[in-house]
């Protein structure tokens, strides 16, 4: 079992939660994720390790769906069946004066550590973060003090640009020049920007987030094609250069279970009902 | 003496098919007594030489028929402690009942159901394995909960060492747990003889990769281990490499069988993983593995399910019964065929293409090649699950470049030894995907090796 040391919400759908694991948290690395897994019924989901002490792991997590709420409904005190990690390839850090990064939603949370190695190596970051309306917006004191410009767009215009990050960099990238690029956020917003910055010339890197199981390249859920290769995101990523990646194949790889997810929080719904 | 072997009770195919219990149901007391008195009593017995780790197989035959079950348990465990999962997994017939005299004209004796029966009545009778420890205060840690794994910790902890089994999954017991199903092996059996090893003092912890939370120099450095045993197993599936492989509905068993045996999808939506398969499934391989895929997709509900092999059916490496049970079951078989790409819309499987293979010559597997023809046949699946083998886990060999191992990512060993020194391996990592039993007979075999290096050190 594993303790929850402290939590903070972040905005009504996302948490922050530290966790004592000292297995886990002893060689983490920026690009590393965890499986929890909240009780003995549970899914096993995976999570960026966003921070880490010498005993204790930090996640973001977005409440999107049964595990996550449930993992939300836990407080300080309490504890999670299974944590393991650290998982994946810990992500290598390029060498670049300037860099452009792209956050969607959550996946703020997963480019937290890469922009702080960034940062810590010199590198000027510049930060273009999205999300549907401000109250969703996460980070945004921390990565001020880490980027050199921090931009924000919304769908509905409640803070910064309105539009999505491709409508907001579409004009950015008319007079900004990168050396290199990194974009994490829905697959849908990743393929995109990758394909936004094919015509610029800029190279991205994205982060992956396949339905996983066990993380340990075992069960192949995880596989992306990319090229005419297929890797497995749990053991050869998450981080992968974006260019050659078939996002459609992997978004229709990521529905796969919408259906039965669904009846999932249906199910949690009657049961809370009886209540 | 009777000439055919006592057959044991099992559920009905219609009966069994629809739940996820055991299948076949074990002897009792009477039959496992009259089965063992077909046994000849060999002078030079055939059987023992046989088995991997050479079970002195008349001896607990004889005590068997003398009514003395506890001194057969304690003749198993010398050589095999999981002799109740041993009993149900182990291709008999082509090891102890292959080699049996009887087979010339008789049927072999039932030594796969005898060993059932033996490590059931010790685990309901409660009997442990017999051990006098003398603690020699050095550590140990196995990477790996599997059969390889629970060997070494066992053999290395009767030898006084102070072990640890280091498992990635929530749940130990490696392919037992999450691969092999149920109705063959069920959790409970693993359980119990799991338990049978903690209770020799033998330290396990789950959800520790070793290579990520702990590397092996740590595990020298920071935890004080003498040695190491690497019982990582064959995880990784092996692919078709073919196009529409990665749509979605086309999966490897090893995804489908930990869906439904590690997280209890056919609970769903109790258990929060889903699993579904529609009506018509298509598994592509011809073992045990493809054969579990298949009968659990029965039971999950599938309406017809077919085995596509590029084989014939004496080809077929599953066990026998393990085939014999699939017909039973209503599973289909469809031969000498090579699936060569996968067809759907929007990234979903509709259609699985596959070509007519011909025998030719014998290859070096004794078994006819198959060669492809110009014919192709399409089949309407809703599902295709790929069950054509597994590689070693490379999760290791990745975090530590001095691992060494072979072009097909096998660690490379020198009298159990890996290249690095005090690190030891074996089971599937080793030899690649194999058995049970060749993996526990690894883990014994390093465990001397291991005590050995220690005390010439
Ligand atoms: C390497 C990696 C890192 C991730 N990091 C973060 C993070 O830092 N913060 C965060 O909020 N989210 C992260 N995610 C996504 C997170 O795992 C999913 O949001 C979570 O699994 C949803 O589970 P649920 O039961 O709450 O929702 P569901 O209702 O089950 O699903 C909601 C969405 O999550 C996807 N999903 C469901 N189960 C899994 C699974 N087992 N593995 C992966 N995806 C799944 C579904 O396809 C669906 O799109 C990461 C995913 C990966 C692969
Ligand atoms: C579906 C299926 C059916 C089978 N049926 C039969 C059968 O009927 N009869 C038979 O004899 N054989 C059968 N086999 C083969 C048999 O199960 C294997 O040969 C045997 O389990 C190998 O044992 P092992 O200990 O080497 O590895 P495994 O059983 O694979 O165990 C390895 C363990 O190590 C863990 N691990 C891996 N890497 C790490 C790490 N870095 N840190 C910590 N832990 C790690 C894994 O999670 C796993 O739990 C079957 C296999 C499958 C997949
Ligand atoms: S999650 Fe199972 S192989 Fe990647």
């Amino acid at each position: 079992m594993y303790k929850i040391v402290s939590k903070t919400t972040l905005n009504n759908t996302t948490d922050k939660m530290e966790i004592y694991a000292p297995f886990v948290a002893k060689n983490a690395k920026p690009g590393h994720f965890i499986i929890l897994r909240v009780d003995k019924a549970g899914e096993r989901i995976p999570l960026t390790i966003t921070e880490h002490t010498d005993e204790t792991v930090t996640i973001i997590y977005q409440k999107l769906g049964y595990t996550t709420s449930q993992l939300g409904q836990k407080i300080v005190g309490d504890t999670v069946e299974d944590f393991v990690g650290p998982l994946g390839q810990e992500v290598e850090i390029k060498e670049a004066s300037t860099l452009l990064a792209v956050a969607g939603g959550v996946g703020a949370a997963p480019l937290y550590p890469q922009l702080q190695a960034y940062h810590a190596q010199g590198t000027k970051v510049d930060l273009v973060i999205g999300a549907k309306q401000q109250r969703y917006l996460i980070l945004l004191d921390d990565y001020k003090s880490i980027c050199n410009k921090v931009y924000v767009c919304t769908d509905d215009g409640s803070q910064g640009t309105k539009g999505f990050v491709t409508d907001f960099l579409k004009q950015h990238l008319k007079n900004h020049t990168y050396d290199h690029s990194i974009a994490i956020g829905p697959l849908i917003m990743m393929k995109h920007v990758v394909s936004l910055h094919k015509t610029f010339n800029l190279s991205t890197d994205v982060s992956l987030n396949p339905i996983m199981i066990d993380g340990t390249g075992m069960c192949g859920n995880c596989r992306v094609s990319i090229g005419d290769k297929t890797y497995f995101a749990c053991i050869d990523g998450p981080d992968f250069p974006g260019e050659k990646i078939n996002f459609d194949e992997l978004i229709s790889r990521q529905s796969f279970y919408t259906e039965e997810e669904h009846m999932c929080q249906l199910e949690e719904l009657v049961s809370n009902d009886k209540k | 003496m009777i000439k055919n072997k006592i057959k044991m009770n099992e559920q009905s195919p219609k009966e069994r098919t629809t739940n996820f219990k055991e299948v076949a149901l074990g002897y009792t007391k009477q039959q496992a007594i009259e089965e063992a008195k077909r046994c000849l009593q060999c002078d030079s017995p055939k059987c023992v030489s046989a088995c991997p780790v050479e079970i002195d197989i008349p001896k607990f035959i004889q005590q068997l028929t003398n009514n003395q079950f506890k001194a057969a348990y304690n003749t198993i465990e010398q050589d095999n402690i999981l002799p109740s999962i041993c009993g149900r997994v182990c291709p008999q017939e082509k090891q102890c009942e292959g080699a049996c005299v009887l087979n010339a004209k008789f049927d072999s004796v039932s030594i796969g159901a005898l060993e059932h029966f033996i490590g059931d009545f010790a685990l309901k009778e409660n009997y442990s394995p017999s051990h006098k420890i003398t603690p020699v205060h050095h550590k140990i840690a196995i990477v790996g909960s599997g059969p390889a794994g629970l060997s070494n910790a066992t053999t290395l902890t009767k030898l006084g060492y102070d072990v640890t089994i280091y498992e990635a999954l929530h749940r130990f017991g490696g392919v037992l747990n999450y691969g092999i199903p149920e109705f063959r092996l069920p959790n409970d059996i693993i359980n119990q003889e799991i338990n049978k090893v903690k209770a020799l003092n033998v330290k396990f912890e789950k959800n520790v990769v070793i290579g990520k939370s702990i590397t092996i120099d740590q595990l020298f450095t920071d935890h004080d281990y003498k040695a190491v045993f690497i019982g990582s197993g064959a995880g990784l599936p092996r692919r078709l490499n073919i196009k529409g492989e990665n749509y979605g509905g086309v999966l490897y068993a090893n995804e489908f069988l930990t869906r439904v045996n590690l997280m209890d999808a056919a609970n769903f939506p109790t258990t929060k993983t889903p699993i579904k398969t529609g009506d018509d499934v298509a598994v592509v391989g011809g073992g045990n593995v493809a054969m579990d895929a298949a009968r659990t997709a029965k039971r999950l509900g599938a309406k017809n399910i077919f085995i596509i092999y590029r084989r014939d059916e004496t080809s077929l490496p599953a066990r026998v019964e393990e085939i014999k049970h699939a017909k039973e079951e209503g599973i289909e078989f469809r031969l000498t065929l090579n699936p060569v790409a996968f067809n759907g819309e929007n990234y979903r499987v509709s259609t699985v293409v596959c070509q007519k293979m011909r025998l030719g010559e014998k290859d070096a597997s004794g078994r006819r090649r198959p060669l492809p023809t110009d014919t192709y046949k399409t089949f309407k699946i809703d599902t295709c699950i790929i069950a054509i083998g597994q590689r070693p886990n490379p999760i290791l060999s990745r975090a530590n470049d001095q691992l060494k191992t072979d072009e097909y990512g096998r660690v490379v060993v020198n009298n159990h030894e890996t290249s690095i020194p005090n690190v030891f391996a074996g089971g599937d990592i080793v030899s690649g995907a194999a058995t049970v039993i060749h993996a526990m007979g690894a883990g014994k075999k390093a465990a001397y090796a291991m005590d050995q290096k220690i005390k010439s050190s």
